[in-house]
């Protein structure tokens, strides 16, 4: 039965007369041809299906409207969609459970349902409760977003946008799982593929980097393997993308921020410290503060050693990714590397086997678990030494440095703090000669190896020889003698029967010989270019050590005695080529009639300069500089006391 | 979210004397915890605002500096061009570093930085942003503020323009929101500040 309206509504209907399609055709046309058609006739236009929006490709748009989606001109909703999109992430996160500002169940439909709102599309959704309505809608926007960044955008600026989307995109799945781990099927199936298309895209690397991350969140409840993913991220980003400083400091970022997620996965991170190196070695200004942090997660037992060697090398890796950007095919318009640098000057590694061998090594992608010496390739790569870049990887070393051995004394067990006093030794002369740099680090390796030593003091009789070695031959003096002093001090005070039983007189003896043998040279010999002239810090630490060592075993101390009056007339009246102020002279004469004073009372000496542990455990002065010329400054003035009240 | 948006003077690698001088700063968001104990006065909070955005402006310039001397660039990059050509922005300087919490700013931020001849645009984030539209927005912001303002041109006065940069910015990153914008909608929002503002 119809109604009244209904048949009014059937009597009125009939064919469209041709000059009312005619007059509706000329006012649509109209419509289209004005330049501003307000928000309402552009509506009416749009339910007509009259103007479309289009991708960013220039194919017609098919789905609903996203911010990957041009149009001539834009509605109101359109243009809330793009604030709504951009806003979506915080909003999720803000007000999902868990959020700071998440609010009673009641509040939030309402709010929710005012954002859903805009954001509104195919209702597939169903009757679902406003958040999961959001949580559904946000799910379709991300997927149609990912499938728009495939299509090729015929405008650069749409390139760099799509890239931008991909991220977004990636990282609202993410927080849509961890909200709703119901989401977690349907967004793998749609990742895996995304992943597949990225990894073989060079330009869309960064967008790698929260996928990563999403698989390394998410990978243990999906049963997915993500560490063929973090191999890929860890090891062959960075080899090829390292001179790029935005993708450096993401992916470092994204190391730091993985290191709870990783789990075991940390070994892979760890067994690729060689490739991170890299970003490093090219960007050290911005990077350095974040290695620092991350170091103690980078470095354990198996991998320290090789990483003590890679860090004192990190400039020489500098020049050698240097070198092979230039040599490398495909160099683009604009050079990455310096070009002031002249290409002459470059080394040329093609012909000598053992060199491409070392700088293959020095490039490695993963610990290798054997540590190469390449001296060779520091002297290859001399004339590359004088580069900005250069320069700047050389000064963030010393930092990175102490943050290695704050994090390696944690866990270092005997065998391997001697290996690394083994390898401060040894490599201490074998650095790559950047002007500055070899100072720079000795100091910090001559403060870290008395800190060893403090550690374990048996180190100092375990190391004997190569202790021996050191002193005895003549390189330890060169970049300012700061670890030769470090070295003698630690004999002086760790060579004794206290510290370690295993300490024999003979050995006492070795030490004594060579140590006495290195204070003549030094102080006899004129400075030359070859013996450049010895810092007092490390000759008055010889008078010491020896003093020390003459105390432990007293049938030295004639010899000491004799040596140190002839030091003391020494800098009472200087020789004619010595280039030192009269303040050094006068403090090496005053520390060597200390030293022969406190020689004439043989047991004090002892007791002063080899207290037992219980004596020197309430050591009031910290410092060890500071206590013991204190102790030799009090016995002095005594023993003159004395002397004065004698008679003759 | 955009923390603070800020342009600076760069100063030329080999350059010695000069200070780093902040040009245009605008803070969006608010750097007070409610929970600080210790009276505060508006003046001392603008105080500690200029302090903090020349922390950053310093921290900019000098990584800009290393950059320029690492890559081994002249040092006459810095003279503009005296054609009318669009600047190349996508081969100009730029990078991300991170500032630590407490320094300068309470919480751990990212700074994203662009360096044009003498000038440098900045944008400090909150700590984990979408890197690659916070540079998408920053080249797009520094090029329509050289265009539309011809910042590099001689005489011009950055400091009398406020108003302008204001409207680019409450257009283009309204309150410190990122947006994702394609090039259409750029376009339509340009045409309305040139409107708003005309040349």
């Amino acid at each position: 039965m119809s109604t009244a309206g209904t048949e009014s509504l059937l009597r009125q209907a009939r064919e469209v007369r041709e000059e009312e399609l005619r007059q509706f055709c000329s006012r649509i046309s109209a419509l289209l041809r004005k330049e501003e058609p307000g928000p309402e006739a552009l509506d009416a236009l749009r339910r007509l299906f009259l103007i479309v929006s289009a991708e960013v490709d220039g194919a017609v748009a098919t789905d609903f409207f996203t911010v990957l989606s041009t149009a001539q001109r834009f509605t109101e909703d359109q243009w809330l969609n793009v604030q709504a999109f951009s806003m979506l992430r915080a909003w999720l996160q803000l007000s999902g459970p868990g959020g700071p500002g998440a609010p009673d169940t009641d509040d939030k439909s309402e709010q929710e349902g005012s954002t859903l709102s805009v954001l509104s599309a195919a209702s597939s959704a169903g009757r679902l409760p406003p958040p999961e309505r959001l949580r559904e809608k946000a799910f379709e926007y991300c997927q149609r977003l990912i499938e728009q960044s495939n299509r090729r955008a015929l405008r650069r600026a749409d390139s760099d946008l799509q890239k931008a989307c991909l991220v977004e995109a990636v990282l609202v799945l993410d927080v849509l799982c961890r909200q709703d781990p119901s989401f977690l099927y349907r967004t793998l199936s749609c990742l895996k593929a995304l992943q597949a298309r990225l990894c073989g895209d060079p330009t869309c690397v960064r967008a790698l980097l929260p996928l990563a991350q999403f698989f390394l969140s998410h990978g243990e409840a999906a049963a997915v393997d993500s560490e063929a993913m973090c191999q890929h991220v860890f090891s062959r980003v960075p080899a090829e993308h390292f001179h790029s400083p935005m993708l450096a400091f993401e992916l470092v970022q994204f190391c730091r921020d993985s290191l709870p997620l990783l789990g075991r996965n940390l070994s892979a991170l760890r067994r690729s410290f060689p490739s991170l190196l890299k970003l490093l070695a090219w960007n050290s200004p911005p990077l350095t503060s974040e290695f620092v942090v991350l170091l103690p997660s980078l470095v354990d037992a198996s991998t320290a050693v090789e990483m003590l060697h890679a860090l004192l090398d990190l400039p020489c890796l500098t020049a050698a990714l240097d070198l092979q950007l230039r040599l490398s095919p495909a160099a683009s318009e604009r050079p990455l590397w310096d070009a002031s640098l002249r290409t002459t000057s470059c080394p040329d590694t093609s012909q000598d086997p053992q060199l491409q061998g070392l700088l293959q090594h020095l490039l490695r992608a993963e610990a290798s678990g054997a540590p190469e010496r390449l001296a060779p390739l520091h002297l290859l790569l001399q004339p590359m030494a004088g580069c900005a870049r250069v320069l700047q990887c050389a000064e963030a070393v010393p930092t990175l440095l102490q943050a290695f051995f704050s994090a390696v004394t944690q866990f270092a067990d005997g065998a391997l703090t001697n290996q690394l006093a083994r390898l401060l030794l040894e490599r201490s002369d074998s650095l790559y000669q950047v002007p500055g740099y070899e100072a720079r680090v000795h100091q910090v390796l001559s403060a870290q190896f008395l800190g060893l030593c403090q550690r374990r003091p048996c180190l100092v009789v375990e190391l004997a020889k190569e202790l021996l070695e050191f002193v005895g031959s003549g390189g330890g003096l060169r970049g300012g003698g700061s670890v030769l002093t470090s070295v003698v001090w630690a004999v002086g005070e760790y060579l004794a029967v206290s510290w370690d039983r295993r300490c024999t007189v003979d050995q006492i003896n070795k030490f004594f010989e060579a140590l006495e043998a290195l204070l003549f040279e030094v102080t006899q010999s004129r400075p030359s270019a070859t013996l450049p002239q010895c810092p007092p810090q490390l000759v008055t630490a010889l008078m010491t050590t020896l003093t020390k060592l003459a105390s432990r075993s007293q049938d030295l101390i004639p010899r000491v005695s004799l040596f140190l009056s002839k030091m003391r007339t020494l800098a009472q009246s200087p020789a004619a080529g010595s280039l030192r102020c009269r303040e050094d002279e006068r403090a090496i004469g005053t520390r060597a009639t200390e030293l022969l004073n406190l020689l004439k009372m043989p047991s004090v000496a002892q007791f002063v300069l080899t207290p037992s542990v219980e004596v020197a455990a309430p050591r009031y002065h910290r410092d060890t500089n500071t206590a013991l010329p204190l102790a030799l400054r009090t016995v002095s003035r005594l023993v003159e006391k004395e002397a004065g009240l004698l008679p003759g | 979210m955009v923390h603070a948006f800020l342009i600076h003077t760069l100063r030329a690698p080999q350059a010695e004397e000069g200070l780093c001088r902040v040009l245009y700063s605008c803070v969006f968001g608010a750097e007070n915890s409610p929970d600080d104990p210790r009276p505060h006065g508006a003046e001392r909070d603008r105080l500690l605002c200029k302090e903090q955005i020349l922390a950053v402006a310093r921290q900019v310039e000098s990584m800009c500096r290393l950059q320029q001397q690492a890559s081994g660039r002249p040092p006459t990059d810095l003279q503009p061009q005296p054609s009318d050509e669009p600047m190349p922005l996508h081969e100009a300087p730029r990078g991300a570093f991170r500032l630590a919490a407490g320094d300068p700013f309470r919480e751990p931020r990212t700074v994203v930085w662009l360096g044009v001849l003498s000038l440098g645009f900045a944008l400090v984030l909150d700590a984990h942003e979408n890197l690659l539209l916070a540079e998408n927005t920053l080249r797009l912001l520094a090029r329509l503020l050289l265009d539309h303002l011809r910042l590099l041109a001689p005489g011009t006065n950055l400091l009398l323009r406020a108003d302008r940069i204001e409207g680019i910015l409450t257009r283009f990153l309204p309150h410190g929101q990122l947006l994702f914008l394609n090039d259409q909608f750029v376009q339509s929002l340009e045409k309305e500040f040139s409107a708003a503002w005309p040349r």
